[in-house]
């Protein structure tokens, strides 16, 4: 049995109106954690509902060589978690109630003994994450940056194979996107686990990530190491911008938009 | 544990009231032992009082519990049987039952279920539209409620319909519902309705994890192993069931399915684990209140208990409205 994401041949979409067509990935291993980057409407999200099961597919996306596509709910969460972009609004319940709801709904927690056990796990993750002292305050009351780490701890508390998160640093200031991202990348090194990220600040996913997949039209644009797969080529291909790319002291990739080309 | 303490208080209050002038002592002593009261006090209770407050403890129960499903499924708090046409497509398919079938079914058990068939099928179309409407692209909140009001008035012209073509007899009964009414409460139709509780209750509580979960959005559910899906149709059922069956009873009661879940998330928070059994209090509270206020605010005389929630309900309804309205940002 092969370890890791294997993704061939995906297409999904809405009916009538396919978003992604016959997509394939490298093989993502354990550890690995992928950003998808893409102008708007490139099919990120749309990629990562597919590798979510929310979206009907078509294709192949075998997980540790068990195949997804066509799996039962039940079964795909024990694997893999999603983490959408937004929390609804207008919801009363505390941070720690919908950790634990999560947990409680899900195939992982259903196998608890008690209450205890699930807020001792809820709380861990809280904890890891830094927002443990917020567990008790209504999510409705939570600032933009603070519902984004509640929704990735109702992720991360299920301890999946795969995590899925949306632009999960969209509403973070500068401290809280480091620590978020950084997080997810020690995370998925320790537990083996395999995180595909979808975000918008290239510079930002250079660093945070293994590998780079660059979407664009629902197709593959380009795809490997940040530093290989990042070139003012691929920004003037699929953004339409001109950009140069080089390295600044510390080693890390520094990209400057000049202008729309 | 509390709301149940004031439950049972509520019961009594709601069999001790009423026209004929029984003190607690009396009432108590004669449900526990009915031999030491006067044949005539005995019927008063055991004919009388105890299947119109049983009725109303259910009925408020049923609708609460129905209420508190239904906004979570459609994800709108202003979601109820009664605001969203369910309870008036139930009224219809039982106004149907009764000018339609009264003369083929003897009056008894039989009638009983038909009646409350007939009205969970009416709900259940009616829940069914919703749910349409409410997964329709681009439709918010108020395209919902909107769609809700003219389910309202729809099958209330029926019902008026089928009131004008109906005969002498037929009318009477169907007059009860249109103001929501406990005094058709027999011992047969608590049985009935207590029994579509106790089926329902269990799956009801079953499903609050995955009610919770449906808070946090469809996708999010769906992503912790939800069929979001089953669990929306399985609510639908147990909502048109609840709230059938007690229309077909007790007719158009109002807003206790829409203020009971209310104030039990404002008492409990929203872990439907909490939230379901505590709106099925608070829902059987109210409506228990309601009866026993409905026999005392005229002496003597026997207001329509759906009169009695209606003026409760509409001052909190349009709290709830202006409320939502300011915090929309």
């Amino acid at each position: 049995m092969s370890e890791g994401l294997v993704v061939s041949g995906l297409s999904a979409g809405y009916r009538g109106r396919p978003i992604i067509r016959e997509l394939s990935l490298a093989p993502i291993a354990p550890g690995e954690t992928v950003a998808l980057v893409g102008p708007n409407a490139a099919g990120k999200s749309t990629l990562l509902r597919a590798l979510a099961g929310l979206l009907p597919a078509s294709g192949s996306i075998r997980l540790d060589g068990a195949e997804l596509v066509g799996l039962r709910f039940t079964e795909r969460a024990k694997l893999v978690a999603y983490m959408p972009q937004t929390l609804p609004q207008g919801v009363d319940l505390s941070v720690l109630e919908t950790v634990i709801g999560a947990l409680r709904a899900s195939p992982t927690g259903a196998g608890l003994s008690g209450d205890d056990e699930a807020s001792a796990k809820a709380v861990a993750v809280l904890e890891r994450i830094g927002i443990v002292e917020l567990a008790m305050e209504p999510i409705d009351r939570l600032s933009g940056g603070q519902r984004q780490l509640c929704g990735l701890a109702q992720a991360l508390v299920r301890a999946p194979r795969l995590l899925l998160l949306d632009e999960p640093t969209s509403a973070l200031d500068l401290a809280y996107q480091l620590r978020v991202l950084k997080l997810v990348r020690a995370l998925a090194v320790e537990q083996g686990m395999m995180a595909v990220l979808v975000l918008h600040d290239l510079q930002a996913a250079a660093r945070a990530s293994d590998r780079i997949v660059a979407l664009s039209h629902g197709e593959v644009a380009a795809e490997g190491a940040p530093r290989d797969a990042i070139t003012p080529e691929l920004l003037s291909r699929i953004w339409d911008v001109r950009a140069r790319i080089d390295t600044c002291e510390q080693g890390a990739l520094r990209i400057m938009v000049d202008d729309v080309a | 544990m509390a709301l149940a303490v004031l439950l049972v208080g509520a019961l009594l209050v709601d069999i001790v009231t009423g026209p004929s002038g029984l003190g607690i002592g009396e009432a108590v002593a004669g449900l526990i032992d009915p031999d030491s009261l006067s044949p005539a006090q005995a019927a008063i209770i055991w004919q009388v009082r105890l299947p119109f407050a049983l009725m109303a403890l259910l009925v408020g129960a049923a609708l609460a519990l129905a209420g508190a499903e239904m906004q979570t499924i459609l994800d709108n708090a202003m979601a109820s049987p009664f605001t969203l046409g369910v309870s008036s497509a139930a009224s219809f398919g039982a106004s149907l039952a009764i000018v339609l079938g009264l003369g083929l079914l003897p009056m008894g058990w039989a009638a009983d279920w038909m009646i409350s068939l007939n009205a969970f099928l009416f709900a259940f179309a009616a829940m069914l539209l919703l749910q349409g409407v409410s997964r329709l692209r681009g439709a918010g909140a108020q395209t919902l409620v909107l769609f809700g009001i003219a389910l309202v008035f729809a099958f209330n012209a029926l019902t008026s319909l089928v009131q004008f073509v109906s005969s002498q007899e037929a009318l009477q009964q169907l007059v009860f519902w249109t103001m929501g009414s406990l005094s058709r409460a027999t011992w047969g139709n608590v049985a009935v309705l207590a029994s579509v509780l106790v089926l329902v209750v269990p799956f009801s509580l079953g499903s609050a994890r995955a009610l919770t979960a449906l808070r946090l959005g469809e996708d999010r559910a769906a992503s912790f192993g939800v069929d979001v899906a089953r669990a929306r149709f399985l609510s639908l059922l147990r909502i048109s069931l609840l709230a059938g069956t007690a229309v077909a009873f007790v007719g158009a009661v109002g807003f206790i399915g829409l203020v009971g879940p209310h104030i039990a998330r404002m008492l409990l928070g929203e872990d439907h684990r909490f939230l379901l059994p505590g709106s099925l209090l608070t829902g059987a509270l109210i409506m228990s209140l309601a009866s026993a206020l409905s026999k005392s605010l005229i002496p003597g005389v026997l207001v329509p208990v759906g009169i009695v929630t209606a003026i409760i309900g509409v001052p909190i309804f349009l709290f709830l409205i202006f409320r939502q309205g300011l915090a929309r940002p």
